[in-house]
Order: structure tokens, then C-alpha cells, then sequence
């Protein structure tokens, strides 16, 4: 019986580790920043993802106590990748992108990133 | 009595995710975690009160199973697509693609939940929002047809935040 749950595990732990290896090969082959910015995002998520599950099985089928707070890796997780990923997005908006290159705005005109550089009196930082 | 008790809980929902992440960071389900949490729970919210002004109440309880699931199972479809493009499409196939969305949702909160959705799913991320946040920039990983990804966002995603938050 140890022998299956140990297959199980390692079957976690090797998807894992190919969708890790294959989210940091994105970062190499994808070429414009912006498309980079995909393959960390997600590939890593099942990555983590897979880790935490091997983890749980491990203390629940091999050790016999149960053992959740990785759950807790994956909420965390979900919290921080979108809004890491929307500031490096913003980030390169706001150096690279001119609003005539993005698409319409609809209503509003302009996006929020070009919006806030046609404020007036923005205050000098660059002296100090 | 009611009114006791919501002076008591002013955010019932945000005392029972404090005391869950409380026990399961303490990883053991004794009485002491739980009370701990518990205080936790009700200290945090009271104390934080002023910052949720006008918080939209959730009703749809099992829309927000069903959410969760779905987002759940995208998660995984999108990380075998994007590993996919990444290992087996050559580059210059890929074309990558912004996308405007048109929102309906107006609260905060579901359009910050829409937004992580989309960054979390299949080659998409979310990227700005219009000055005002009536429209949001989505950028695709390999879109042919920008079209049928703003219909699939708007019907897979927002039609059931909408059925939750509004």
C-alpha cells in the first residue's frame, strides 16, 4: 500500500517540477516583455501547486496526521500573482506604451496608467 | 439582540476566514487555536471597521461554489495551454494581443475579483483599467481572434460575478 501513495506522491512532485522548469523556460523564450509576463504567472501556479499537494499527501498517507496549512501557501499565492504580475504590466504601460498604441477605452478615453500622466503639477522628485 | 450581536461580528464573513487561517496556520485543530482565532476574528474586524464603508453583501452562496470551481479548473486547463504555447509554438506563429473589455460590474471588489481571475486563466492577464473603470486592458498570451476572448471572459466570468456581488 506504501508503495502506491509514494508513486502518487512523486507523480506531484515530478508535474511539478515540469511545470516550474517550464514556466522559467518561458521567461527565456517568449521574446516582448508583456508575453513574458504569462508564463511565471500561471506555469508556476500548478508548479507550487503540485509541491503543496505532495506535501499534504505525505503527511496524510505516510505520516497519518493531517496537515492543511498548505492550503494556506495556495491562498496566499492566488492573493499575490495577479497583483504582482498587474504592476509589472502597469510598469511597462507606463514606460513602453503610447495610449495610440493600446486598444479603446471605451468611454473613458484613456487607461488609468495614461490618465494619471496627464495630471497636472505632478510634484518634482528628481531633485532630491 | 440582532443588533447586539452585529456590533459584536460588523463582518461575520471576514471573522470566520480569520479564525480558518488562523487554525490552519497554527496546523492543529485544538480548542486553543480556535479560540485564538475566534479573538482574532473579532478584534481584526472591529478594529478595521471604518475601511469597509459600503461592502457589498454576497447572497449567491452556491454561485460562489460554482465560481470557485470553475476558476479552479480553468486554473489547470490554463497552465497546460500556456506550457503548451511555451514548449511546442514557435514565435513568430504566437500573436499576442490586447484586448479591451467592456465592464458591467461597478463594484470594487468584483472587479478586483474579475481581474484576478483573469490574470490567473487561460493566457490572459489583466493589465490597466480605463480612468474611470468602465473598461479593463487585458493582454493575451496567443489571440487570433480578440473577439471571441472578450465574449468568453465576459460570459464565463462576469456573468456569475454579477449574479454574486450585484
Amino acid at each position: 500500500m506504501t508503495i502506491i501513495f509514494e508513486i502518487l506522491i512523486a507523480f506531484f512532485l515530478v508535474v511539478s517540477g515540469i511545470f516550474g522548469f517550464v514556466g522559467s523556460y518561458g521567461m527565456i523564450k517568449l521574446k516582448d516583455p508583456m508575453s513574458r509576463l504569462h508564463a511565471p504567472t500561471k506555469a508556476t501556479t500548478l508548479g507550487v501547486g503540485g509541491v503543496l499537494l505532495a506535501s499534504i499527501g505525505h503527511s496524510v498517507l505516510l505520516e497519518g496526521k493531517l496537515s492543511l496549512h498548505e492550503l494556506l501557501i495556495t491562498l496566499f499565492l492566488f492573493l499575490t500573482a495577479p497583483i504582482t504580475a498587474l504592476f509589472i504590466a502597469k510598469w511597462h504601460i507606463h514606460r513602453h506604451e503610447k495610449p495610440s498604441d493600446l486598444p479603446d477605452a471605451g468611454e473613458d478615453e484613456l487607461w488609468a496608467t495614461h490618465a494619471v500622466e496627464q495630471v497636472e503639477d505632478v510634484p518634482d522628485h528628481t531633485a532630491n | 439582540m440582532i443588533r447586539l450581536l452585529h456590533r459584536i461580528f460588523p463582518h461575520p464573513h471576514l471573522t470566520f476566514l480569520l479564525t480558518v487561517v488562523w487554525v490552519l496556520l497554527a496546523n492543529t485543530g485544538s480548542l486553543n487555536s480556535v479560540v485564538f482565532g475566534l479573538l482574532l476574528g473579532i478584534i481584526i474586524p472591529f478594529v478595521t471597521q471604518p475601511y469597509w464603508p459600503d461592502r457589498p453583501k454576497l447572497r449567491n452562496w452556491p454561485m460562489i461554489a460554482e465560481y470557485m470551481l470553475v476558476v479552479l479548473w480553468d486554473i489547470v486547463i490554463a497552465n497546460i495551454t500556456v506550457a503548451r504555447i511555451i514548449l511546442f509554438k514557435r514565435d513568430a506563429d504566437r500573436q499576442p494581443n490586447w484586448v479591451s473589455i467592456p465592464l458591467e460590474l461597478r463594484t470594487p471588489e468584483a472587479i478586483t475579483v474579475l481581474a484576478g481571475t483573469i490574470t490567473m486563466t487561460p493566457g490572459t492577464v489583466s493589465c490597466d483599467l480605463s480612468a474611470q473603470g468602465h473598461n479593463l486592458l487585458v493582454h493575451c498570451l496567443d489571440a487570433p481572434d480578440p473577439e471571441a476572448v472578450r465574449d468568453e471572459i465576459k460570459q464565463r466570468y462576469e456573468r456569475r460575478l454579477k449574479e454574486i456581488f450585484e
